[in-house]
């Protein structure tokens, strides 16, 4: 075990845990922070993203070791109050059918948006290609992720 | 057409009662209500409210709390079940609050009833409660006005009297809770729906998009143990020794212990449980025939061949029309076994005492889940709680409690509350999977109609159920028969996602439209053309209705711009009834770089009445993607025994730039509505094989269709 210093969400958590951990484990298992989610473990369906420095990055494959004096930002903490114009859209177009890689897609949309703040369709797809949902809810996906965009018009 | 009429004694399932606190609930229960034929296995009358598996509550202020009284796994039913109460109770819906049955601490004795899930099961019960409620309420008010209840209105939740006066539910609501339940509810017309038939979105959609904790992986107790379970790699082994030597050394690693065939390592955290189990050295021996995909082609190419087939429905003499056909067409489809894949791997909470075995999970079987669990560990059902969690998919995977069970069986060996998580691997592994299942179908053609038609299935454990074999086109082809025929493996098998009319959908309707191809008529006639002889059946094991299948082959090609595409856009077609749904879908597809993208769907449905728009488009464009993506991708092999794919790095699940736009259409009816999970699915792989045909002159019979000729995907 080893001590770390971590930044979630602009808050300081000190943890202990072996250096090998994933973020991934630490934010869910340690820290209480369960918008995060495991699917996959090896960085192949998206639903643990996370942003690293306002980066997109799979928190399930990223030892905690490798990102001290990092900015991390969850699901949990991309607004204060679910209001972001990436969720809005989310609850507007009504995408989740079960849910659970809904955390993931937003991480990955608003990621996503920051750099490319008017996308066209090609580019949407591009971008999502890399989170899998499961029920398939691809066409809402595709419909909020430009939805959002049109916030930045 | 089977009725589907239930009759439902209002008395078994409807009690009130006045709130401590103020308010009033209503009580009903649903599984009961469904299954009249079904004696309850306890008496009702014994129960608390806490006992019933849904009910409503209002508010002295007129809030309206309903509980959603199904599980939930996506498929929107928390939505879409409340709504049926709250139109009959006549409230608005910005009033309503829905919860699921959720965790209470203080009742253990809760226990949760699965039963059919449905809308179709829902429908007359649930306005029923609604109807009941509202009719008591407003007899409350009548009362305290002095008039007659028969000349009282309702609107949002306001009772009106000819007088102009008017009372709020909330102040009603204890005299209400006092009074007699009505035996005699009206129900309303559907004209008259004011939530019925609106747009309303997913009652968590706030809590999924702010990632608060809703999943089974997501319930934590203090003190409580993560455990990973490591299982025999191979179906048909058995455990031998090990050595934990190595696990136990690691720091975290509380315990490591044999139960069955399986080693349970326990652990402060779920990554060193996950890692600690990865240092176990295990032996295993073989216990029964380690099974490959190899083994399974010939098994199941043999019973195809054979004579051990099981006769389900048989019209006329197949043979004769055979014998004295003028051409016959025959062809074999073969599918694999699939893993469910939910993309929240199966997991339990389990705290197992002296006093008492509490559960908390993702699961679509409570109640039956319970009373395995006590049987398992000898226990009085009584001590048993189960509280569902809302589930990261579902797809039939969580029918099964196996993994409850290893919960249970841990808590109760390491008598500490714990929680099994499976990792993907594990999930992917240690599946209870869709069946790989070959079909052969031949049709007898003489003085250009169809005048036999004989469907062979073999299939690895268990065949299609009974009513498969009455779906189109039975009653439609004068010689007629369905012939069943299976192979009992040690890999375990279950329900997928509209359970085998998911695969055969895609034979039958590749079938047909090979068959218009070889009888040189247009595809989609020929199906109209046969659905022209069921019209009228006095057949009453016929489940499908000619005449609603006959529309929405109409509307989707109207819809779809049938034939009247661009000379680049390839259309591919596909009918289908199944899960009392009736469904046409269109796919078109286009070649780019020389190989066929799937551009766009049109579905078109009739369920019925569509209780929540918003919702049911989104269970059929997600049901025709999930039907693409594993038709097109969807393979588990095995090796002696071993699952061949491992994790989504060699088990390929569609993805975003890989889908077509699904356009979705319901026909406007006022039937009462069916169910929207599955009917979507099993048509769509067809529509798109028809398709690829249509483009590239080559038919696919087998899938996954991208291992199907290199001459399609390269």
């Amino acid at each position: 075990m080893a001590k770390f210093k971590l930044q979630v969400n602009n808050k300081s958590y000190d943890i202990e845990v072996s250096e090998d951990t994933p973020i991934l484990w630490v934010l869910r298992d340690h820290l209480n922070l369960l918008g995060t989610k495991y699917g996959c473990g090896i960085g192949q369906c998206g639903a643990c993203t996370i942003h690293l420095n306002g980066e997109p990055v799979r928190s399930c494959s990223l030892p905690i070791s490798s990102v001290v004096d990092n900015s991390i930002t969850t699901i949990e903490g991309i607004s204060e109050a679910g209001d972001h114009p990436v969720q809005l859209a989310w609850k507007e177009i009504d995408v989740p059918q079960c849910g659970y890689c809904q955390a993931g897609q937003i991480m990955t949309a608003t990621a996503f948006l920051e750099k490319n703040p008017k996308p066209n369709s090609d580019e949407i797809r591009d971008a999502m290609h890399s989170n899998i949902c499961r029920c398939a809810s691809y066409n809402r996906i595709e419909k909020a992720v430009a939805k959002a965009a049109t916030a930045n018009s | 057409m089977k009725s589907q009429k239930k009759n439902i004694d209002r008395r078994s399932f409807l009690r009130t009662s006045a709130l401590a606190g103020g308010g009033m609930i209503i009580g009903f229960n649903l599984f009961n209500a469904c299954k009249p034929k079904v004696k309850p296995a306890i008496d009702i009358s014994k129960l608390n409210f806490n006992d019933f598996n849904g009910f409503i509550k209002i508010a002295d202020n007129g809030m309206v709390t309903i509980f959603a009284p199904n599980p939930e796994i996506g498929q929107g039913v928390k939505t879409s079940m409340p709504m049926l109460i709250a139109e009959e109770l006549d409230v608005s819906w910005d009033n309503v609050h829905v919860v699921q049955g959720g965790l209470d601490m203080d009742v253990f004795q809760r226990q949760v009833a699965g039963g059919s899930q449905s809308i179709r099961h829902g429908w007359e019960p649930l306005r029923q409660t609604g109807a009941t409620a509202k009719q008591m309420l407003v007899n409350a008010a009548a009362a305290k006005w002095g008039v007659d209840a028969k000349e009282c209105s309702v609107e949002n939740g306001v009772i009106s009297n000819k007088k102009g006066e008017k009372l709020g539910y909330g102040e009603v609501v204890l005299d209400a809770a006092k009074l007699e339940v009505p035996k005699d509810v009206k129900l309303k017309n559907p004209k008259d729906f004011k939530i019925i038939g609106q747009d309303v979105q997913n009652v968590d959609v706030d809590e999924i998009i702010t990632g608060k904790s809703l999943f089974g992986i997501d319930f934590k107790r203090e003190g409580m143990l993560y455990a990973s379970v490591m299982r025999p790699p191979a179906f048909g082994q058995k455990l031998v020794s090990f050595d934990d030597a190595e696990a136990k050394s690691k720091e975290g690693v509380v315990d490591v212990f044999q139960f069955g065939d399986k080693i349970a390592v326990l652990a402060t955290s779920t990554w060193i449980a996950m890692q600690a189990k990865k240092n176990l050295k295990a032996t295993w021996k073989e216990d029964t025939t380690l099974e490959s995909t190899e083994d399974h082609d010939k098994i199941l190419f043999d019973l195809l061949a054979g004579n051990t087939f099981e006769t389900l429905r048989k019209d006329g003499d197949i043979n004769k029309a055979f014998k004295e056909a003028d051409s016959v067409l025959e062809r074999t489809y073969e599918s694999p076994f699939l893993p469910h894949n939910c993309l929240e791997p199966m997991n339990f909470f389990a705290d197992v005492t002296d006093k008492k075995v509490e559960l908390v999970g993702p699961i679509q079987t409570p109640a039956g889940t319970a009373n395995r669990i006590a049987k398992e560990l000898e226990r009085d059902i009584k001590d048993v709680s189960l509280e569902m969690t809302r589930m990261g998919g579902g797809f039939g995977r969580r029918l099964y409690g196996d993994f409850a069970i290893e919960a249970a069986l841990i808590s109760n060996i390491a008598k500490k509350p714990i929680q099994v998580l499976f990792s993907r691997e594990d999930d992917m592994a240690d599946g209870i999977y869709k069946p790989a299942i070959k079909y052969n179908i031949s049709a007898a053609i003489k003085d250009s109609k169809v005048t036999g038609y004989h469907l062979k299935e073999a299939a690895i454990n268990s065949n299609m159920y009974g009513l498969i074999s009455n779906f189109f086109p039975a009653g439609a082809i004068e010689n007629y028969q369905v012939d069943i025929a299976n192979y009992k493996s040690n890999i375990t098998t279950g329900a997928w996602r509209a359970p085998y009319t998911n695969f055969l959908a895609f034979a039958e309707q590749s079938f047909f439209d090979e068959l218009a191809e070889t009888m040189d008529v247009d595809k989609i006639q020929l199906r109209l053309d046969l659905l022209q002889n069921v019209k009228g059946t006095t057949d009453e094991r016929i489940e499908y209705s000619p005449e609603r299948l006959e529309a929405v082959i109409n509307e989707a090609v109207e819809k779809s711009n049938w034939g009247k595409v661009d000379k680049n856009t390839y259309q591919g077609f596909a009918a289908y009834y199944c899960h009392n749904t009736h469904v046409a879908e269109v796919a078109d597809v286009v070649m780019e770089a020389g190989v066929p993208v799937v551009k766009k769907v049109t579905c078109v449905l009739d369920c019925g009445i569509v209780v929540n728009p918003l919702g049911a488009r989104n269970q059929v464009e997600g049901g025709v993607l999930d039907g693409i993506g594993h038709a097109m991708y969807g393979n588990l092999e095995f090796k002696q025994g071993v699952p061949q794919s491992t994790n989504f790095h060699n088990y390929r699940l569609v993805r975003m730039k890989e889908t077509p736009k699904v356009e979705v259409h319901f026909i406007k009816n006022e039937i009462a509505p069916t169910g929207l999970g599955e009917p979507a699915l099993p048509p769509a792989s067809a529509a798109v094989a028809n398709a690829i045909k249509a483009a590239t002159g080559i038919r696919i019979t087998k899938q996954p269709f991208i291992n199907a000729s290199e001459k399609i995907f390269g």
